[in-house]
């Protein structure tokens, strides 16, 4: 933009590279996301098995699995979501820094899965956070877990930090956080997050 | 002989289970007057899923423990009320989830004691085979997700998970999943074996020992599991039969219990094995446990690779599809690599199993966490549940 094609090849002669912010900016969070190390059933195995030597998910800079939600960047939705649990993982959503992304993977986390029928299995943890990729799979191997944490890499990749479509963590009314769901007399209350999750409407056609 | 009209304070059996989330004060003191009261997990990098603790400290030493489970509770047992006797094969799958084999064959090993069905030869054979690779990637993971717990970040988890994906390799080949098999059915297995199969498990399973003298020669020696393992978590004989422990954890104290041998289910004796037992009942004995126990797989695994018979894999006369045996129950057990896994189905002649229920090894075996952890220190109490090798989709089902 400001700086012109031949000025752009001078300065490169003399070992000055010139970026945007942000795209350094971007390029530096994509390649250092550093997950919260939260298991929830069988898929955190094979998240397990993804950042481990066969799959080493440290080449795309997110092996740094941190115990602690203040330290992380990324939440990886690995298993079933019980309603017991929910509430947990809103919180430990809430208590991330910002920017915060989300994975859901598997079906669990995406819809409830093999268990959605029961009574006790949340239909999909976009009801309450939002939630950047869906990877599908019972469990999805560690090759889609990756492909997934590529997706997401695109997506930030792609972020302006200024004007009308700039992240939500830019903009100063948005305040990051979500109301934990609380057992209320017979499930859980709000069953979903409004400003996340809607059901969705019937429309009926006249005959 | 205890007086129990003369004690003070209120007569609370060992094994009782928690029935809330309120403690009765001890003796010494209540929480707030110099007791420490911490809740550990759902979210904490060593309880191993989604498993919580109330611990009550004096210092550093705990004085009471409380598990609090169902933060993974699926519903499993009544779902398969619903469903048919095959479409329950893959909701084992995901009970624990690392051993997915051994728990196909409890549930079909249940399911042809209530209706009769003997597997053929051959099909007996890949579930002898099947089911012992499964344990030893179960035993190789358990105890790199132990010295993890201890402390050692990473690295031998990473040797055990480097076995483990060859040996999930071959289980893809075979059953076409690398954690959710659903392979075994009732009369047999799905599909029979994929060409040179055999050959490629021999290569694994002759490997292998040299991973385990790897693994040895790195830990069983080492100073800090040592001195981190040894007389911690001590589960004395007569706790671990009156907890109903079993698998590993009952065998490191001391009891000679082992289903392949007591059992007498599958082909198991064919084989020669020996069963190792503990001296101690304490954390290092139930690591060694697993270290020996995977030596004698293998020994099952060379000799049972020798001579697969020829043959079908499945009966032909068993219809899975629109399966009903007869009224009746059935128990169904086997060792898992946890310990005793069993299915109780009864059947009222109709598709559903009418009442269906499992016996989960790790949740029997957690018991007896808190007699094992009370008088430890905390940092302690990571190790005791690393120890016990729990899996929560088990213990919540």
């Amino acid at each position: 933009m400001a700086v012109d094609e031949a000025l752009r090849d001078e300065l490169r002669r003399q070992g000055i590279v010139t970026i945007q912010l942000e795209t350094l900016y971007n390029w530096g969070r994509k390649n250092s996301l550093w997950p919260l190390g939260f298991g929830l059933a069988c898929c955190a195995i094979e998240m397990i098995a993804a950042s481990m030597a066969r799959f080493d998910l440290s080449r795309f800079g997110a092996e740094v699995f941190r115990p602690s939600p203040r330290q992380a960047d990324l939440m990886i939705v690995a298993g079933t979501v019980t309603k017991k649990m929910a509430p947990q993982v809103v919180r430990l959503f809430n208590q991330m820094p910002e920017p915060k992304y989300v994975i859901a993977m598997g079906a669990c986390a995406i819809s409830g899965g093999p268990f959605k029928q029961g009574y006790n299995v949340l239909k999909g943890i976009d009801r309450y956070i939002p939630v950047d990729v869906h990877i599908p799979g019972c469990p999805p191997r560690p090759e889609a877990l990756i492909h997934g944490l590529m997706l997401l890499q695109r997506k930030i990749a792609g972020q302006k930090l200024t004007g009308p479509d700039r992240p939500s963590h830019l903009r100063a009314d948005e305040n990051g956080e979500f109301p934990v769901p609380a057992f209320g007399a017979h499930d859980l209350e709000p069953a979903q997050n409004q400003s996340v999750w809607q059901p969705p409407k019937l429309v009926r056609e006249p005959v | 002989m205890v007086d129990f009209a003369s004690a003070n304070e209120p007569v609370v059996s060992p094994l009782e289970m928690p029935t809330g989330f309120h403690f009765t004060p001890s003796s010494e003191g209540t929480v707030g007057e110099g007791l420490l009261e911490v809740s550990m997990g759902p979210q904490h990098p060593s309880t191993h899923g989604v498993f919580r603790m109330d611990l009550v400290l004096d210092g550093e030493t705990v004085v009471r423990l409380k598990p609090v489970f169902g933060y993974l509770h699926r519903n499993h047992e009544k779902i398969a009320e619903t469903i048919t006797y095959l479409a329950s094969i893959p909701y084992t799958d995901r009970l624990d989830y690392f051993c997915s084999l051994t728990n196909n064959w409890a549930y079909v090993l249940a399911v042809e004691k209530l209706a009769g069905i003997t597997p053929p030869e051959r099909a007996e054979y890949i579930r002898v085979i099947a089911a012992e690779l499964t344990r030893l990637q179960n035993h190789a993971c358990m105890m790199g997700f132990l010295t993890q717990d201890l402390g050692a970040m990473g690295t031998p988890l990473m040797y055990a998970f480097r076995e483990r994906e060859k040996i999930l390799d071959l289980v893809e080949a075979l059953t076409g999943a690398r954690m959710m098999c659903n392979y075994f059915r009732f009369g047999g297995c799905r599909t029979d074996l994929p060409a040179g199969w055999l050959e490629q498990t021999r290569q694994v399973v002759a490997h292998f020992p040299h991973f385990l003298d790897e693994f040895e020669s790195l830990l069983i020696t080492n100073e800090i599991l040592m001195a981190r393992t040894q007389g911690v978590g001590v589960l004395p004989r007569e706790l671990a039969i009156n907890a109903s422990a079993t698998g590993p954890v009952l065998r490191g104290s001391g009891v000679d219990y082992d289903l392949r041998k007591v059992d007498h289910y599958g082909i198991y004796d064919r084989f020669e094995f020996r069963v190792p037992l503990g001296d101690h009942g304490d954390c290092y004995d139930r690591f060694m446990i697993r270290l020996l126990e995977m030596r004698e797989s293998i020994k099952i695994l060379n000799a049972a690779l020798k001579d697969v018979p020829e043959g079908p894999v499945m009966d032909p006369k068993i219809k899975i599809r629109n399966f009903k045996p007869k009224s009746g129950e059935a128990y169904g057990r086997i060792e898992g690599p946890k310990g005793e896994l069993g299915f109780y189905l009864i059947s009222d002649g109709s598709t559903n199993p009418y009442r269906y229920r499992i016996r989960p090894p790790s949740l029997i075996n957690l018991t007896a966490l808190e007699d094992m952890c009370i008088g430890q220190k905390i940092a302690d109490v990571v190790v005791i549940l690393g120890s016990i090798d729990i899996v929560l989709g088990e213990v919540d089902r």
